[in-house]
């Protein structure tokens, strides 16, 4: 760049006037292009990147939680089973212990009209998008973390018990992973475990509470 | 090659008793099944296909009557000194400090081959082409084990997947160590004669650590330095003789 604006000077050297000039445009057309590269690069390519999905139905943690009338605890919908393996997002029948009859407490919200017509009479299971669904190849067990480790549901996945509406699911295009895996940030940054989800941040965390050896590739890999 | 050092005591292996072992393939099947491994398009050509598990015929070179036939189903050893991992540019295979085991991550592996060239025992396979299940097999696929695509290597696991399922159970009810017998690989389970025997060879309460005690044992090219974790037992010298490399007058009979 710079030995081609040298020799674009040469040749201009006669004429002081022009130089001046095409240096000044030259330095307002790469402030443009600068400033509009990184735009896209950080705003319109991340945003584009991400396609925005809502889930089939709004569910209200907060109406259902601990401090709710419910009074529900994480492990009472979100359970482990028998062999250890975590359930994940609980199945209608779930929903039916409480739900199943008419009078129950359902209101007359849309969305709780919706429940009631289109999941708990027929019985089917709601298609809930998961927002951290870890690829095909990662084995995370919950139960190593929330019953060995003691760690509280909240510190990885945030204060969902008090939340009355459910994120707008974000995936990315390239990869269909969700933007908890992939992460929120295009330049890294993160602040809180559920920002990014990823192999380096399993690591990070092991390293920090001193249990390197589970960052041996087949701990987490299958 | 350095000897990559233990962090805990847990150090899986495998004795298998050819002397029980009828060849009849169930390891072979019950491995493929479990590990969701491909069938494909011609299964006989075998510079293609794909088998974590194979059984190789071995014969003394008599003439009859004196002919004696032998099988050899050969897993990855599970070396304690593997050669495929020190040549692997994209770190795709480890060996598991804690289990002893070697990883194979293809997600990360790039299918440049050089484990395979690097390891003596043909352990593992290339995958030439993307997965192929017949219609109807697809149903059988195990979630537990992660799919494999075109490009990348794969081998024997140690049933990995069952390692970390059993952990799961043991950890459910609030265990840390495992039993004998919650943690066994598939082929080791389907061996109709029990002949393979799986077990931690650093417990002196796993059968498989007497076993490898006996003076019948021997590993596959057990002079090489890779320190196999898959352990052979047989009463017959000239398997023995044929398992490694000797010089005339060399190998010295035990049996």
């Amino acid at each position: 760049m710079i030995e081609e604006k040298n020799e674009a000077e040469a040749h201009m050297e006669p004429d002081s006037k022009r130089v001046s000039r095409s240096s000044k445009d030259g330095w307002i057309f790469f402030l443009c292009g600068l400033i509009g590269a990184l735009i896209v690069g950080w705003i319109v390519f991340p945003a584009l990147l991400y396609s925005k999905k809502s889930q089939p139905l709004n569910f209200s943690h907060a109406s259902h939680g601990p401090e709710s009338s419910a009074g529900l605890e994480c492990e009472e919908c979100h359970f482990f089973h028998e062999d250890g393996t975590f359930s994940g997002a609980p199945g209608i029948t779930k929903c039916m212990e409480c739900h199943e009859d008419p009078e129950s407490p359902l209101g007359e919200d849309p969305e709780e009209v919706k429940l009631f017509t289109d999941y708990l009479k027929p019985g089917k299971d709601i298609p809930w998008l998961v927002y951290s669904r870890q690829p095909d190849c990662v084995y995370f067990p919950h139960i190593a973390h929330v019953k060995m480790a003691q760690i509280e549901c909240r510190v990885c996945h945030g204060d969902f018990a008090t939340r009355e509406i459910l994120p707008v699911y974000k995936v990315n295009r390239l990869t269909g992973y969700s933007i908890d895996i992939y992460g929120r940030n295009i330049a890294g940054l993160k602040k809180n475990t559920w920002d990014r989800m990823k192999m380096d941040d399993c690591a990070q965390c092991h390293r920090q509470k001193g249990k390197e050896t589970n960052n041996a590739c087949f701990v987490c890999h299958k | 090659m350095k000897n990559q050092e233990h962090t805990k005591a847990t150090r899986y292996g495998m004795a298998i008793d050819l002397d029980k072992c009828t060849g009849c393939g169930v390891c072979v099947i019950a491995c493929a099944s479990e590990n969701n491994v491909p069938v494909m398009y011609d299964e006989s050509d075998k510079t293609r296909n794909i088998s974590w598990m194979q059984v190789y015929i071995l014969t003394n070179g008599s003439q009859f009557p004196h002919t004696k036939v032998i099988y050899i189903p050969r897993p990855c050893m599970q070396c304690d000194n593997p050669p495929c991992v020190p040549v692997c540019p994209a770190t795709a295979t480890r060996k598991d400090p804690n289990t002893g085991i070697v990883s194979q991550i293809y997600a990360r592996c790039v299918g440049c081959r050089y484990c395979m060239a690097a390891c003596p025992y043909h352990a593992r396979d290339f995958n030439w082409f993307d997965p192929h299940f017949p219609e109807g097999t697809d149903r059988y696929l195990s979630p537990e084990v992660s799919p494999r695509t075109r490009g990348v290597v794969e081998k024997c696991t140690f049933c990995h997947h069952r390692l970390m399922r059993a952990r799961t159970r043991a950890y459910r009810e609030g265990r840390r160590d495992l039993r004998e017998d919650e943690y066994i690989p598939a082929c080791a389970q389907a061996c109709p004669a029990k002949a393979i025997t799986f077990g931690d060879l650093n417990n002196p309460g796993h059968t498989v650590s007497r076993l490898i005690k006996s003076p019948y044992v021997f590993r596959l090219l057990g002079r090489l330095g890779t320190e196999p974790k898959v352990y052979y037992i047989s009463s017959e010298d000239w398997v023995r003789r044929m398992a490694d490399n000797y010089l005339p007058g060399e190998f010295k009979g035990r049996g």
